[in-house]
Order: structure tokens, then C-alpha cells, then sequence
């Protein structure tokens, strides 16, 4: 009855530093250390946090039209990535709907995806039954463990470990050694924090995460507060903020599309679902994704519905929760677009009683992005 | 003093007045992790497994049931701004109400703090 949950490498050592585990997309991962999710999430803000992320899919392409390739599957330039920098991408169906969301870099020789733990088996699917022919497809699911480091000390304690990243700028990539291990290291994440990502063989990813550690200003953060930052940070969370059924269009990630890939765009479409996203982009949408700050102190979660002030429900949540930085619950979900103004006054039903929220501008927290 | 528990993880002390405090264990409060809001009753009589309180940690909410029959006399305001206090200090400051029972005897039916924690271990 109980299918064995998979772990990741670090699976040892999550049990050593007293994490309680959980199951998360088919893992046993660690929800939360003793420190606890309010404490974790503060600590990454003010110090830093490290976090195992080798649950997420990494996925290489190589051969000599990986970017055109590529670009057939997302709605976003790829052939115009410079060597060394990364992008923020989504995989759309035929109907413009949200396959999955993924981080693409280009390292000159090969590019390097980074894909959700739940949908790595159909990304992998995917890239090889529509790209598979014209370049090559390689898993790196069993070779590489992934980590964040997340929060303004990141970058001085990666730093001890290889200098040279102190000059990177956000959204850089670059081939890094670290304690002679061949890394793949990003200056990104999902916390809205500086920080960085780091890919690192599996033979090497315990010993990488215990100098991590031993660090003064890092302490291990479990999936909890990764949660509650990247809310606080306005991203968006595969499958409850955005799936098959929802459009970059509705849910607010026109942004994510480039220019070039754009209806008016040198390299216009070419994606699936281009056709629906541009009539969307041009005729407008009946919902849209918002940010939602809640006005009582009491918690709105995923699922709640939204109303407005005579009771017609206009909308739902797709996450909630505390905001520890903010100090206040706070939530993001689709509402009729009616109601998407910045500042409107609505409710979300906690308990079938009216909780009033206002719809705001994200994120809830400031970006700390390390831009140069 | 006489202390007595449920296998929802509430205790119960009886005061010298008779009245009963109410609050959740230390076990409870670990299992739920960091508290964000509390949501306490109104001042009145409940029947025993009647919700009488929701508790909002960082990751879900969970609901308490009013441990026997009773009527709630006065429930602990600080817990509205302080929530946290449940997780620091739940055997005292982090009360949640106080109550008085509709039998006395009913008190005796609970769990003892041995039979509690045995439950916990097991």
C-alpha cells in the first residue's frame, strides 16, 4: 500500500541534523530541522540556508541545435542566451497551458534544464519524444544532487570554497570545482534572496553539504520554509499556482515569455500553444493569478474561495500561509479579472466565515537579487 | 495538583476553585510546529467533543475538541497576539481556556499523565 519513497542524497544526513521527513513528489525530504519553519525561514533572510533540492530533475542537451530545438517547447529565447547566463522558462501545450516551469542554462557545450521533482519523468518524456531527434536528451536524475545556498551571507561562504563566484551576477551559470568536485553552480533560486544553485555529482554532494554547514552563517532549511520564502517572494509553485489548465497569460508570467518568441517578436511562436497565449494576449482573459494580503491575522490557505462583498465567489486560492518576513498571512489565487485591480477589497472563506483580503502587488517581500 | 489528559493531546488541571485550565502538551506542540494563530472560543457551554479551537501552524491547521462537558468561563487573549507562547510554554502561558465542568467526575475518566505517556511512546 505505501509505495517506497525515493531519497535523495543527503538522505543520511537529513536524519543526522534531527529533520522530520515527509513525503514530497514521490521523496522522503525534510519538511523542517529543529530550528523550526518560522526560525529557518528568518535565518535564510538574515544569514544563510541550505537547502536540498537534488529531488528536482536536471537534464542536459547537447548537439549542435539544442537552442532551436529547445525553443520549439518554450516560449522563451533561447537561441539568444548568452554562454554563462540562465533563463526562466515554461513548457506549454498544444491548448497554451503550463506543462512545467524550468530554469534553462547555457554552457556553451551543452544546455542545462532544471525541472520540478513531480514532472521530471514526463519533462524527460517530453523533450525526448519531441526534441529527442534533433539533439541529445541525458538524464541526469541518478548522477547529480542539487543544493541552495539561499540569503545575503550565501555568497561569502560559497566564496570560501571558490572565489571566483563572488563575481557572478544573478542568473549567471558557470562550471565550478568545489572541493575538487565538478559543480554546475547558478547565482539563483526561489527565495527571493541572493543566493546560488549548486549541481554536484552525487559522490560528492554529502561532503559539499557538511563544509556548507560548517560554516557559521548556514544552517540546513527544510522544505517548510522554502515554502513560506517563496511565497513572500510572489513565485509561483507548480501545480497549485499554475498547471495544464492555466496560460502564462493567466497566470501573470507573460513576463517569462521573451520578446523575441512574442506575437510581435523576431522568432514569434514556434511554441505549442502559441496561437491560444497570443489570442489571450491580445482579447484579453476571464481570470488571472494575483497576490493577496490577508487582512486578519488568521492564516488563508489552498482552496479557499474567493468572494466578493455579496457572497459571489469570484475566485480561489492556490497557496497560503504565513508570511514570517511580513509578519502577516499572506496568499496568491486566480479571481475573476473584474477583480484583479490592485487593491481590491475581497474575501476568502476560512471556516465558511468571510476573512477580508485585499489583492496586492508581489512580491509581498523585496527581491534581493545580486545584479551587480 | 491533579493533572489529566486526553488522547487528543489537550491537559486538564484542576484548580483550586474546581474550574479546569486547558491547553495542549508539549508533545502536541512539537507536532504541530511554529504557531501563527490561534482561534479560541466564546464564553459559553460546549459539549464534549464540540470543536472549541483552531490552531494555525506554519503548515496546516488543526482543530481542538472540547475535552468533556462544560462551559468555558474565560479563554487566554494573550494567545490572539502571542500564538507563539502555545509552543514555548504550553503547560503555562500558553493556556487556552479555562472551564467548568458539567460533572466533576468526568475529570477522573482521562488519562493519567503515566497512561499519556505511554500513549506517546508507543
Amino acid at each position: 500500500m505505501t509505495e517506497s519513497l525515493l531519497k535523495t542524497p543527503l538522505h543520511a544526513l537529513h536524519l543526522e541534523l534531527g529533520a522530520r521527513m515527509v513525503p514530497f513528489a514521490g521523496y522522503d525530504m525534510p519538511v523542517q530541522y529543529p530550528l523550526g519553519v518560522l526560525k529557518e525561514h528568518q535565518h535564510t533572510r538574515a544569514q544563510a540556508g541550505l537547502f536540498d533540492v537534488s529531488h528536482m530533475g536536471q537534464i542536459l542537451l547537447t548537439g549542435d541545435s539544442t537552442a532551436t530545438a529547445l525553443e520549439s517547447l518554450v516560449p522563451v529565447d533561447i537561441v539568444g542566451l548568452p554562454v554563462g547566463m540562465q533563463r526562466y522558462a515554461l513548457f506549454t501545450n498544444e491548448q497554451g497551458g503550463i506543462l512545467d516551469d524550468l530554469m534553462v542554462a547555457n554552457l556553451g557545450d551543452c544546455l542545462y534544464l532544471v525541472v520540478n521533482a513531480a514532472c521530471k519523468e514526463a519533462d524527460l518524456a517530453h523533450l525526448k519524444a519531441r526534441i529527442g531527434a534533433r539533439c541529445h536528451v541525458e538524464s541526469m536524475f541518478e548522477q547529480r544532487a542539487l543544493l541552495a545556498l539561499q540569503g545575503p551571507a550565501a555568497v561569502s561562504v560559497l566564496a570560501r570554497l571558490a572565489p571566483q563566484v563572488a563575481e557572478m551576477t544573478f542568473m549567471n551559470v558557470t562550471r565550478v570545482s568545489l572541493l575538487g568536485h565538478d559543480c554546475i553552480v547558478s547565482r539563483s533560486g526561489y527565495t527571493g534572496e541572493d543566493g546560488f544553485e549548486i549541481s554536484v555529482p552525487v559522490e560528492g554532494a554529502e561532503s559539499l553539504a557538511r563544509a556548507m554547514l560548517a560554516e557559521p552563517e548556514v544552517q540546513a532549511i527544510g522544505l517548510g520554509a522554502r515554502d513560506s520564502l517563496r511565497l513572500e517572494a510572489g513565485l509561483c509553485l507548480y501545480g497549485h499556482d499554475m498547471d495544464t489548465q492555466t496560460t502564462p497569460v493567466e497566470a501573470s508570467l507573460v513576463w517569462a515569455m521573451s520578446k523575441a518568441r512574442r506575437a510581435e517578436g523576431a522568432r514569434a511562436g514556434g511554441f505549442p500553444g502559441a496561437e491560444a497565449i497570443f489570442a489571450q494576449q491580445q482579447n484579453g482573459v476571464s481570470r488571472k493569478r494575483v497576490g493577496l494580503l490577508v487582512q486578519e491575522r488568521v492564516p488563508v490557505r489552498e482552496g479557499a474561495e474567493l468572494v466578493d462583498g455579496n457572497g459571489a465567489v469570484i475566485g480561489r486560492v492556490t497557496s497560503g500561509g504565513f508570511g514570517p518576513t511580513l509578519g502577516a498571512p499572506v496568499a496568491m489565487g486566480y479571481v475573476d479579472i473584474a477583480y484583479a485591480a490592485l487593491e481590491t477589497e475581497l474575501f476568502a472563506m476560512v471556516r465558511n466565515k468571510p476573512v477580508a483580503v485585499k489583492v496586492a502587488k508581489m512580491p509581498f517581500v523585496p527581491q534581493r537579487y545580486y545584479r551587480g | 495538583m491533579v493533572m489529566r489528559f486526553t488522547e487528543e493531546h489537550e491537559w486538564l488541571r484542576l484548580e483550586a476553585d474546581g474550574t479546569i485550565t486547558v491547553g495542549i502538551t508539549d508533545y502536541a506542540q512539537d507536532a504541530l510546529g511554529d504557531l501563527v494563530f490561534v482561534q479560541l472560543p466564546e464564553l459559553r457551554a460546549y459539549a464534549q467533543g464540540e470543536e472549541v479551537a483552531v490552531l494555525e501552524s506554519v503548515k496546516a491547521a488543526s482543530n481542538i475538541a472540547m475535552p468533556i462537558d462544560g462551559e468555558i468561563l474565560e479563554i487566554n487573549e494573550a494567545l490572539s497576539d502571542a500564538p507563539e507562547q502555545v509552543n514555548q510554554d504550553p503547560l503555562n502561558a500558553g493556556w487556552f481556556f479555562r472551564m467548568r465542568p458539567a460533572d466533576p467526575e468526568a475529570l477522573g475518566t482521562l488519562l493519567t499523565e503515566d497512561s499519556y505517556a505511554q500513549l506517546i511512546k508507543a
